[in-house]
C-alpha cells in the first residue's frame, strides 16, 4: 500500500470541503472495496477522509410511504433492521447476502452505491424499487445516479448521505453469487411499486441496468410464465472466467422468473 | 507518525503507526499478538478475524488508525488462564482443525456466530462460514464444533 494522509471527518461538510479541495483524495466509508485496493496498489489516493464518525449518516427510519437508509448504515444493520424487514422484506435479504458475515458488519449502503461495482448487489434493488439518492447539495433519482462502469451522477465534492426506498407491493431479489466472493455474477431484483414494475439486472453488464421487456411483460401478468419467451441478448454483457456473456444473458431471465416466484 | 489508543482484550495499548498500517499489522507486528493470522492477503479467507467493538472483522481489510477508540478482541484474549472458552474446547473435542492455521479466525468468526444465535443450524453455520476458508477440513468437523461450541456458550450463560 502506498501510503497517504488520513483525517477522519467532523462532519458531512468538512469532508466535502477536503474531497472538494484535492481531487486526490477519496472518502472511506466501509472500506471493503477501497481498503482492498489500495493493498493492491491500483489506487494511490492523496488522503482518505473517514466517513465513519459521522453519526448524522447512519441509521434507518420510516418517512411516509418510504425507508430512509443512512449512507453509512452498515449491511449487518439492513439486514437485521424490523423496519426493513416488515417494510421491504427483499432488501433486508439482499443486504444479508452482500459478501460474508465479516465484510457486512463493515460495509455500507452508501460506499456501495458510490463505487458503483458492476457486480454489487444494491444498485439493482436502488433501480428496480426507484429509490431516490440523497447528497450533500441535491436528490438524484436511481436511473439517474448509476452512469458506467464505477462511475455515478455524484461530482467532485458530492456526498451521498442517505437512500430513500420507496415501500414496494412486491418484491424480490435473487441472485446466481459466485462462490468465493459472493459479487452477483447476476442478480435480478423485480419489484411491483403503485402498479409499476421495475427490473434491475447487476453483476451481468458493465453498469446496473432495468430490462424493459420484462417490465412491460410483468406490468400486465405479474408472474415468471410471462418471461418465458424473452430473451435478453449477450452482446455488451460481461465475459470473464466465471461466466460467458451468453451464460449471463440466460441467467438474467432465470435469476428475473425466480425472483417474481419468490415475490409471490 | 499518527499514534492510536485502543483496548486489545481488555488492556489499552498506545501504538505508532504509519496511516497505511494494517490492524492486523498492528496486533501482530506491534502488539506481538501473532495468533491472529494472514492468510490470503486479498481480504477473502478469514484467518485475521478479531473483533471489533463486538463484531467480527477481518483485521486485514481495517486500517489501525481506523481502530483508534475501539476495543479489539483477539485468539489470544478468549481464554479465561488455562481455562479454553468453551468454543475452543469445542474446537479440540470434536477435531475442529488440522493444520490449524485458520483456526484463530473460524474460532472468532462463531463465538460471533453464537452471541447473534445462540443456537445455530448446520445450514446457518456452513453460510455464516462463507468468508473463512480451510484448506484440510473439508470443514464437517468445524461445523460440528462450531455447533457444539454454540450449544455450550449458551449452556453457560
Amino acid at each position: 500500500m502506498y501510503d497517504f494522509k488520513y483525517q477522519k471527518a467532523a462532519s458531512v461538510a468538512d469532508a466535502a470541503k477536503v474531497i472538494g479541495a484535492d481531487g486526490e483524495a477519496k472518502l472511506v466509508a466501509g472500506g471493503m472495496t477501497l481498503i482492498p485496493t489500495l493493498k493492491q496498489r491500483l489506487a494511490k489516493p492523496s488522503a482518505l477522509i473517514d466517513l465513519g464518525g459521522i453519526a448524522e449518516l447512519k441509521g434507518i427510519r420510516r418517512e411516509g410511504n418510504a425507508i430512509v437508509i443512512g449512507a453509512m448504515t452498515k449491511h449487518v444493520d439492513v439486514a437485521n433492521s424490523p423496519e426493513v424487514k416488515s417494510a421491504i422484506p427483499a432488501l433486508a435479504e439482499l443486504a444479508s447476502h452482500i459478501g460474508d458475515p465479516a465484510v457486512r458488519n463493515r460495509g455500507t449502503i452508501g460506499g456501495s452505491i458510490a463505487n458503483n461495482d458492476p457486480a454489487a448487489d444494491y444498485p439493482s434493488a436502488v433501480v428496480a424499487l426507484n429509490a431516490t439518492v440523497i447528497t450533500n447539495k441535491r436528490k438524484i433519482a436511481a436511473d439517474d445516479f448509476f452512469k458506467a462502469l464505477f462511475e455515478t451522477a455524484l461530482g467532485s465534492d458530492e456526498i451521498v448521505t442517505a437512500v430513500s426506498f420507496p415501500i414496494p407491493e412486491k418484491a424480490a431479489y435473487m441472485k446466481f453469487p459466485n462462490p468465493a466472493s459472493r459479487y452477483a455474477i447476476v442478480g435480478t431484483f423485480v419489484a411491483k411499486t403503485g402498479g409499476n414494475v421495475r427490473v434491475g439486472v447487476t453483476g451481468a453488464g458493465p453498469c446496473v441496468f432495468r430490462w424493459k421487456e420484462a417490465e412491460a411483460a410483468l406490468g400486465k401478468s405479474w408472474n415468471g410464465d410471462a418471461l418465458k419467451n424473452l430473451s435478453v441478448k449477450a452482446d455488451g454483457l460481461n465475459s470473464d472466467i466465471h461466466a460467458s456473456s451468453e451464460y449471463r444473458a440466460h441467467l438474467i431471465g432465470v435469476m428475473a422468473r425466480r425472483a417474481v416466484a419468490k415475490a409471490g | 507518525m499518527p499514534s492510536v489508543t485502543l483496548t486489545v482484550n481488555g488492556k489499552q495499548a498506545t501504538v505508532e503507526v504509519e496511516n497505511r498500517t494494517l490492524l492486523v499489522q498492528l496486533l501482530r507486528e506491534h502488539l506481538g499478538l501473532t495468533g491472529t493470522h494472514v492468510g490470503c492477503d486479498t481480504s477473502q479467507c478469514g484467518a485475521c478475524v478479531v473483533h471489533v467493538d463486538g463484531a467480527s472483522v477481518k483485521s486485514c481489510t481495517l486500517l489501525a488508525v481506523q481502530a483508534a477508540g475501539t476495543n479489539v478482541l483477539t485468539i489470544e484474549g478468549l481464554a479465561k488462564g488455562d481455562e479454553l472458552h468453551p468454543m475452543q474446547a469445542a474446537f479440540r473435542e470434536n477435531h475442529g482443525l488440522q493444520c490449524g492455521f485458520c483456526t484463530p479466525g473460524m474460532v472468532m468468526s462463531a463465538v460471533d456466530l453464537a452471541h447473534r444465535n445462540a443456537h445455530p443450524t448446520e445450514h446457518e453455520i456452513r453460510e455464516w462460514l462463507e468468508g473463512n476458508i480451510c484448506r484440510c477440513t473439508g470443514y464437517h468437523n468445524i461445523v460440528k464444533a462450531i455447533k457444539a461450541g454454540a450449544e455450550a456458550m449458551a449452556g453457560s450463560r
